[in-house]
């Protein structure tokens, strides 16, 4: 029977992606790029892993994308696999899309829920800019699905059968494209994915002093700070991992307030698992008063202060 | 130096109305564009032309007959030709369709050196068409790119944005680039330019053109099913407060306590 492989760069979402896998009635495989990955195996075959194809060759040692799909479209070969589950990263969805035009395969990347029914599996994804979940099914007889992390909750299997770990046979030739120099961005002292009140501004909010204020609200809610795009890649005011939406961070917070952001879908998605949602915008029409529960149209400079205020004083 | 920059004629999202009964979108009548990581693609080929001088950039498009007006659009910007398509054909065409269709055009382009499309479109946002076509023409890709730099012996260094990292790369050309939101500000063409823009070179290819048939292009090729597109069933209550702040404050603090959004 043909198999399911599983691989991301990242353990947990590994491990997320076998949880799922093993529910899929077909022997499941992962694959396990480096050093330090091979040292995730046992975890692997906790949470379903029969088998797990290893590789310490150096080619792959810099997971650029051309090999990294090269090697998985060999490894697929090897195992037989029909059906291949890679973590939506960044690194990961480029992957996913080069792997299946080498297998000629249907791919869908950045699913966001993934389930079997009928004997297809069906993926949603965000479509047409956020503004609708769209439903897919791949009918080429490879699939390459590219499901982003945390979709699903990885949970051990609880049983363990016989496993086996094998070397994968590789053969690649080096990239083309050579890695200069890898700068780590700086981690932000602040997880915005697992905030329980997530303040976030956009461009209305007009100095970077004025960051203070929308501080002072997060703290007293005991709350932290997320943006959008503008104001991390463009103006640099919070680090980028603060910054909520496509390619950013989704939270799913018990409230969110969005101050002076236009409520574009690009952020908005990030935000869509939150249970109740704050707009303040001067503007009336803007589209972030769809998506709010609850809204205060004004001035964030009169508005906000006295929030705080009315807040430390409940 | 020949730079194509692929890019997506799209409708405007922010007009998209959702029927209430069914959640589905309506995209009937909509104005349509070109989306926005395409214009950063389209804005980095130009300034690469300005700034070397011995550069043509080609715009390619693939999609319906408003291409013919939207393409002005990149011209004005500054590229100094465009190839479109527009024949039904290619309509319904997944990911691999598309890149397909690409290859096919820029294999009959013939010579390049760069080619930059956006890091994914405005619309649907799978990215995988970069990936997809620099597997098809067996090209290196470097995807994810706010820096781009073209040095010297036909050799580029970009650095790509990851979630945790940046990273510095360099290829030779011809290679496929993808590109963010962050590498540059596109530009909005005057109005000589776009007067301009209508005596520049557009060809329309077809099927025909490019040796593609049925079969391996559009809805009949695709190897994608959607089953439904509809808006997100989840509903917001919506309730705006106005006028005094103060009161508005109130308003706004009753509510999230009525809730239970304000206790921990």
């Amino acid at each position: 029977m043909s198999e399911v492989l599983v691989y991301s760069e990242r353990e947990s979402v590994a491990l997320e992606l076998l949880t799922f896998a093993s529910t899929l009635k077909k022997p499941v495989a992962v694959t396990l790029i480096g050093e330090a990955a091979a040292a995730w195996a046992r975890n692997c075959f906790a949470h379903g892993a029969m088998r797990a194809f290893t590789s310490a060759d150096p080619t792959l040692s810099e997971l650029q994308t051309d090999v990294l799909a090269e090697a998985l479209a060999q490894i697929t070969r090897q195992a037989d696999a029909d059906v291949i589950l890679i973590g939506s990263t960044l690194r990961g969805r480029e992957v996913a899309a080069r792997l299946a035009q080498k297998l000629n395969a249907g791919c869908i990347t950045d699913a966001n829920g993934l389930r079997f029914e009928d004997g297809h599996l069906v993926a949603t994804r965000y479509a047409l800019g956020g503004n609708t979940i769209s439903t897919q099914v791949i009918k080429s007889p490879l699939q390459v699905i590219a499901v982003m992390p945390q979709t699903i909750q990885a949970t051990p299997t609880g049983e363990m059968g016989s496993t086996e770990v094998i070397e994968a046979e590789l053969s690649l030739a080096p990239s083309p494209v050579k890695l200069v120099e890898r700068r780590p961005k700086q981690a932000g002292s602040v997880n915005v994915e697992s905030a329980q009140v997530l303040v976030c501004i956009g461009r209305g909010v007009g100095e970077q002093r004025d960051l203070e204020m929308i501080q002072a609200l997060a703290h007293t809610l005991g709350g932290v700070v997320g943006c959008t795009r503008p104001v991390s890649h463009d103006k640099h005011w919070l680090s980028e991992d603060q910054m909520i939406g496509i390619s950013g961070k989704m939270s799913s917070p018990r409230l969110y307030i969005g101050i002076g952001l236009s409520g574009q879908i690009q952020h908005a998605v990030g935000i869509m698992g939150s249970k109740v949602t704050v707009a303040i915008n001067n503007d009336k029409n803007a589209p972030i008063f769809k998506m709010a529960d609850y809204g205060i149209v004004g001035d964030l400079y009169k508005i906000v202060p006295k929030l705080t205020e009315k807040l430390k004083t409940r | 130096m020949h730079i194509i920059v692929c890019m997506k004629q799209i409708v405007d999202l922010a007009k998209i109305r959702i029927k209430s009964d069914t959640r589905e979108p309506v995209l009937e009548g909509l104005p349509v564009r070109f989306g926005d990581f395409e214009k950063n693609a389209l804005e980095e080929a130009v300034r690469i032309k300005e700034k070397r001088g011995d550069v043509k950039v080609t715009a390619v498009a693939v999609g319906s007959p408003k291409l013919k007006d939207t393409i002005k659009e990149a011209l004005a910007i500054g590229a100094d030709e465009a190839v479109i398509l527009t024949d039904p054909i290619f309509e319904g065409s997944d990911e691999m369709g598309t890149a397909r269709t690409l290859a096919k055009v820029i294999q009959k382009i013939g010579e390049y050196d760069l080619i930059l499309l956006g890091e994914g479109s405005t619309d649907d946002h799978t990215g995988q068409v970069p990936l997809r076509l620099a597997e098809l023409l067996g090209l290196s890709q470097v995807t994810y790119v706010r820096e781009l730099e073209v040095l010297e012996g036909k050799r580029i260094r970009a650095v790509r944005d990851l979630e945790d990292a940046l990273e510095v790369v360099e290829v030779n050309l011809p290679a496929i680039v993808s590109v963010t939101a962050e590498l540059n500000q596109p530009r909005l063409p005057p109005l000589t330019a776009i007067l301009k823009a209508a005596r520049k070179p557009t060809k329309t290819w077809g099927p025909g053109d490019i040796g593609v048939t049925t079969g391996e292009v559009g809805a009949a090729a695709s190897t994608i099913t959607v089953l439904s597109n509809l808006a997100p069933a989840q509903q917001r209550k919506e309730i705006l407060f106005e006028g005094d702040v103060d009161d508005a404050v109130n308003e706004l603090l009753k509510a999230l306590e009525r809730e239970g959004a304000l206790a921990a």
